[in-house]
């Protein structure tokens, strides 16, 4: 890769986290995808489960076969990768015990359920700073602590109709649609993980633990902060529009041929139409030369019949040789992938963006890596997600130092499940 | 600095951050400047493309009146410097010599055509942390290609998956593929500074805004890889399982209103709405026959869902959202309002929090209302947050090269008249 040979470094042996210790009680996809990042980044991470009450994603389609099974979600799966798994019935009266001691081996604590979950046990951050003065804790919860709405449930969309992302997705004469799937959940962990790794700095720097609050609604504001302020001085509010642009025209997504193929181009300079307008018509004549195409301000005044236009041309074309065409011309175009041409994106996979991991019930699966690569210290995705409890022994033996006999009376008290 | 409002330190006070980006990356160094680091925006002589960026304030279109700018450059200082004359690369190297991360968003292959390569700056800082932010990544077939927000949120695979069913794919109205990969690269920097802090070393990190946006998918990429099917985009509803969806959005009385139907342990939220229901003198007793709390997730047939639109959808256009989201509170129904910019100025949870905070704005004599931190202390204490307004264009010159790299004032003059800074 040209980029690692620009910076004459090797990648080394080491990760960025390595030594890093998380103990991690994250469930569903926000959390676990933050966590996600530090495992393939290095942390040694333990996921902490139930048997009596599996996550919400250990259920979740797709599954091996079709068959569901504990151990065969894809979508767990891809986002527990790298991970240890333990299980321990939290209401059991030893938990608490078992868990402090977890804390004391752990430099970082993760959360992500509704306030009020973790001081139910007992294992509050005041408490867990108890044992552990140094520990850096990270709570993410739908509302934040605090505030007269802080237990409020939610799942999947709701976020995204909370913050706005709802309202302003869709077409103008429709009702709005969520942005796909439960949005919110993949854009709080990139804040997460940016946070989580100051506190850690933090920690290192000055010996003092901390609790790090993240509020999902209040993180994923910042993806609309420009649209608030709008509200906030020129008391607009914006809408959805579609596909359009204010400053762009043609602006859109054009059929191609083939069942529900499509190209996404954006014309924001004279340069770009003048790309589109030569791939259309070489020889200098015909509709994209119409002086009511001539300007921006024309495109825009006649942007119904300019769309229809070229929604006619378009249709002819195979998607990916238009991509490539239009780019080629200087024309700022990209195919709308579905989710089997991703795997087939030439981009994504030069980037190695999907890997294959082994998995004992569910066989090679396929997973997402981070989109940074790293010179010196790259991640890596190198174990599949746990079973569940699959590594019971090996952590509370090996990591944290039980004895057989402490180990055996801990299963035979029913505390691991 | 912030932390002497804060109350304690904010987490990132130790650092200095060169902010070399346009439209295309502001947000990351945004997120480390709202944990409290040092970020320089080194914008080109006559300021930041950024600033060309629309909603402007009192839509007037100005460039320090961008509030796409106000929203990703709060927080900073804005040094100006031309990169592509010898004094404007010299003074960026004695400032890179000073700073912890560098942060750039140029096309790939730009800085090192200038001789600013990471290779070139960390032969200054060997403990540099270098991110840049692209479209696609620095090289394969795609890293010299075009790229808009639409056209990154297409190959990104977000798009087929949103909008109506029975029209083309939509984007979100206001653009997210850059912002993705500004996340990330906040992400990426404390990532090489973690690295750095065990190891001494600096590094150059890439940051491809297409793998971000395609990291947004959830499942989908999974259910082609195990099932080989292709999900794809189901305008109101949400797809269960199989043929089988419910409605999420529903329109009501003066906006919209986000509600699933949905039975097992949340059996009591669709009772109660049914309850409800019966206050309004609607007849729900073929709904209430059905066994709720046997529902599994995913078991709403589509002719069930056919049978509930009905009276659902005349309940909802019957009330304000107000009064469902109020009712919704007291009754525990899992219904949520689909919020507008009005609402979440309102809103009693960020309200509680003290989320937005007044910025003054002395030159427009105004004060202005910015959304405020993404984290707090568990207790409720400032370690991250707003505390600077934008800034104006090379408003902190003086500070910086004078004062801080000790440039005389005749010195500083040349540099301006020669269209360096």
């Amino acid at each position: 890769m040209t980029a690692q040979q620009e910076t004459n470094q090797t990648p080394g042996a080491g990760k960025p986290l390595d030594g890093v210790n998380v103990l991690d009680f994250c469930w569903v996809a926000v959390g676990p995808m933050t966590t996600k990042y530090l495992g393939e980044f290095g942390a040694t991470v333990v996921r902490v489960e139930s048997v009596k009450r599996p996550g919400t994603l250990r259920n979740a389609a797709p599954f091996k076969d079709g068959v569901p099974g504990i151990n065969r979600s894809g979508y767990f799966a891809s986002y527990n990768a790298n991970k240890m798994g333990i299980t321990v019935d939290m209401r059991h009266p030893r938990a608490r015990d078992l868990m402090l001691r977890m804390a004391k081996w752990a430099h970082l604590v993760t959360e992500n359920f509704t306030p009020g979950t973790m001081e139910s046990w007992e294992l509050g951050f005041d408490q867990l700073k108890e044992v552990n003065p140094g520990l850096v804790m990270f709570s993410t919860s739908m509302m934040g602590r605090g505030g007269p709405m802080e237990r409020q449930p939610g799942f999947g969309p709701v976020l995204s109709s909370l913050v706005g992302l709802t309202n302003l997705t869709g077409w103008p004469d429709r009702d709005p649609v969520n942005p796909y799937g439960a949005y919110t959940d993949f854009i709080v962990p990139r804040f997460a993980v940016a946070a989580i790794l100051a506190g850690l700095d933090r920690s290192r720097r000055t010996g003092e633990g901390i609790h790090i609050d993240m509020s999902q609604l209040e993180t994923t504001l910042h993806f609309s902060a420009p649209v608030l302020l709008d509200y906030a001085v020129n008391d607009r509010e914006q809408a959805r529009v579609g596909n359009r642009d204010p400053g762009a025209a043609p602006h859109g997504v054009y059929p191609c041929s083939g069942d529900d193929r499509w190209l996404a181009l954006g014309c924001f300079s004279d340069e770009h139409w003048a790309g589109l307008q030569r791939t259309i018509a070489p020889d200098g004549k015909g509709w994209p030369y119409n002086p009511d195409f001539a300007t921006l301000l024309n495109r825009k005044a006649n942007e119904d019949e300019l769309d229809r236009l070229l929604s006619d041309w378009s249709s002819s074309w195979e998607v990916g040789a238009l991509m490539e065409t239009l780019q080629s011309a200087g024309v700022p175009a990209g195919m709308v992938n579905d989710c089997r041409d991703l795997f087939e994106d030439a981009q994504l996979q030069h980037r190695g963006h999907f890997q294959w991991l082994d998995h004992p019930e569910i066989g090679p699966y396929a997973t997402d890596v981070s989109e940074m690569v790293l010179s010196l210290s790259p991640g890596s995705l190198d174990t599949p997600a746990p079973l569940l409890g699959e590594h019971n022994s090996h952590v509370l033996k090996n990591l944290i130092g039980l004895t057989d006999e402490e180990y055996k009376s801990l299963e035979e008290d029913g505390v691991l499940e | 600095m912030p932390g002497a409002q804060g109350g304690i330190d904010f987490l990132l006070e130790p650092y200095r951050v060169l902010d070399l980006t346009d439209e295309r990356g502001l947000l990351a160094g945004k997120i480390l400047a709202d944990m409290g680091a040092d970020v320089l925006q080194v914008e080109p002589p006559g300021g930041s493309p950024a600033r060309n960026v629309g909603p402007f304030h009192g839509d007037d279109p100005q460039p320090e009146k961008s509030l796409f700018w106000w929203a990703y450059a709060a927080n900073k200082r804005s040094i100006t410097l031309n990169l592509e004359q010898n004094d404007g690369q010299a003074l960026l190297k004695k400032l890179v010599a000073q700073a912890d991360f560098l942060i750039e968003s140029f096309s790939p292959g730009y800085l090192e055509g200038l001789g600013l390569s990471y290779a070139e700056l960390a032969k200054i800082n060997p403990k540099l942390v270098m991110v840049s932010i692209t479209p696609f990544g620095q090289d394969g077939p795609y890293s010299n290609y075009q790229a808009t927000d639409i056209v990154g949120m297409a190959l990104g695979g977000f798009m087929y998956l949103t909008g109506d069913d029975d029209r083309a794919p939509v984007r979100i109205s206001f653009p997210h593929f850059y912002l993705h990969g500004g996340a990330a690269g906040a992400t990426a920097a404390m990532l090489a500074h973690t690295y750095r802090v065990t190891s001494g070393q600096g590094q150059y990190v890439d940051v491809s805004c297409q793998q971000a946006v395609a990291k947004t998918l959830a499942h989908a990429p999974q259910i082609w890889d195990i099932e080989g099917a292709i999900l794809k985009r189901q305008g109101v509803f949400r797809q269960t399982s199989g043929e089988n969806r419910v409605r999420i959005n529903w329109p009501c009385k003066d906006g919209y209103v986000n509600y699933m139907v949905q039975g097992g342990t949340v059996a009591y939220s669709t009772r109660a709405l049914l309850d409800w229901m019966k206050e309004d003198k609607f007849d729900t007793d073929d709904l209430d026959a059905i066994d709720w709390e046997k529902m599994g997730y995913g078991a709403i047939t589509p002719e069930l869902m056919l049978q509930l639109g009905g009276p659902l959808g005349e309940f909802f256009t019957g009330h304000t959202r107000a009064e469902l989201v109020q009712g919704s509170l007291d009754r525990r129904i899992l219904l949520f309002p689909v919020a507008t910019p009005a609402a979440l100025q309102g809103h009693p949870q960020l309200e509680a929090r003290g989320y937005f905070k007044e910025i003054e704005h002395p030159e427009l004599g105004e004060t202005v209302q910015y959304p405020g931190a993404f984290i707090k202390s568990g207790d409720g204490r400032d370690i991250a947050g707003i505390y600077r307004r934008p800034p104006l264009i090379g408003e902190h010159n003086v500070q910086i090269y004078q004062e801080e790299m000790g440039l005389s004032s005749s010195e500083l003059e040349t540099l301006k008249r020669s269209g360096v800074i």
